[in-house]
């Protein structure tokens, strides 16, 4: 039988991977965005377990909408880079410096 | 070890696996591939814990567009492979550091007994004729209702912007403004030139 802890240290082991990307692909804006898919889809596994384990639908329904506003993201945050890639010729982290940030 | 145990095991560890791998290699298309099989197999997760509907959700909406599009947009850019091996050691320690703690601090929460096993019941096994589609629809579209409507209105809104940030006015296309066509004079095409009629 499959416990609740097991869900929760699976989704705490995603969510760290996520974490350790965006800090070690911190030069490459596409391997960022997978990232934070990553940490969204253990966010998604946690609440997925939570409502099996309390027999509760409104956890999956809190997922259907994390996935609505992650597609969202997904698509807004290429579109960037693809206008980005336009001007600057690179999507190189370094390169874009336009803000002095 | 029961079926359902080993199911788990098998499909968590190639979920963490593959999720390393999207973090680890040097090349966006092996990430943007590794990056599908952990959907897939995060989905068959799901499914294992009777969310039937979100994990078809899951292999629809995220393999078969979002990672769709993240593949559309490695290739369309010409991205140079990788960004030097010195730059990925640079921030190891730190990334380790932080993502180490972060598992470490959730691990304790978790370990601490009073919280997740008094919470959790065991969970009830659906018949064949359960629906969780049914289930997930009939609480949508009664009682989460104007949030779904939001979710439609943020698609609407993510369509727009994108579609409004990629599109560019090219300068030398040979195109015919109907505007221009219809608003049209007779004194803007036709020269009247009065002159004498010439003799043969």
């Amino acid at each position: 039988m499959v416990e609740l802890s097991d869900y929760l240290i699976l989704a705490g082991m995603l969510f760290s991977i996520g974490v350790a990307g965006i800090f070690i692909n911190r030069k490459n804006i596409i391997v960022l965005l997978m990232s934070i898919e990553l940490m969204l889809l253990a966010v998604n596994t946690n609440f997925i377990a939570f409502s099996h384990y309390l027999n509760d639908i409104t956890g999956q329904v809190f997922v259907f909408f994390i996935l609505t506003v992650a597609a969202a993201e997904a698509a807004i945050g290429l579109a960037i880079i693809v206008v980005l890639y336009r001007n600057y010729q690179s999507i190189n982290v370094d390169d874009i410096n336009a803000m002095k940030g | 070890m029961s079926l359902e145990q080993i199911i788990f095991y098998l499909f968590s560890t190639i979920l963490i696996f593959s999720s390393l791998m999207v973090i680890i290699s040097r090349n966006p298309i092996f990430s943007a591939l590794f990056l599908i099989l952990s959907f897939v197999t995060c989905s068959c997760l799901w499914m294992l814990a009777e969310a039937e509907f979100l994990a078809i959700t899951l292999v629809l909406v995220y393999v078969g567009a979002v990672m769709v599009l993240f593949m559309f947009v490695v290739m369309m850019l010409n991205i140079q492979e990788s960004v030097s091996k010195e730059k990925f050691i640079k921030y190891l320690p730190v990334g380790l550091l932080v993502s180490v703690s972060i598992f470490v601090e959730m691990w304790l929460v978790l370990k601490s007994k009073n919280l997740v096993n008094e919470v959790a019941v065991s969970p009830i096994r659906h018949d064949a004729n359960y629906s969780n589609t049914k289930e997930l629809g009939e609480v949508l579209y009664t009682q989460y209702m104007f949030q779904f409507e939001l979710a439609s209105v943020i698609l609407l809104v993510a369509i727009i912007s994108a579609i409004a940030l990629t599109l560019r006015k090219r300068k030398n296309v040979k195109f015919q403004d109907p505007v221009k066509q219809i608003h049209v004079k007779k004194a803007d095409r036709v020269r009247v030139v009065a002159m004498k009629s010439e003799k043969l």
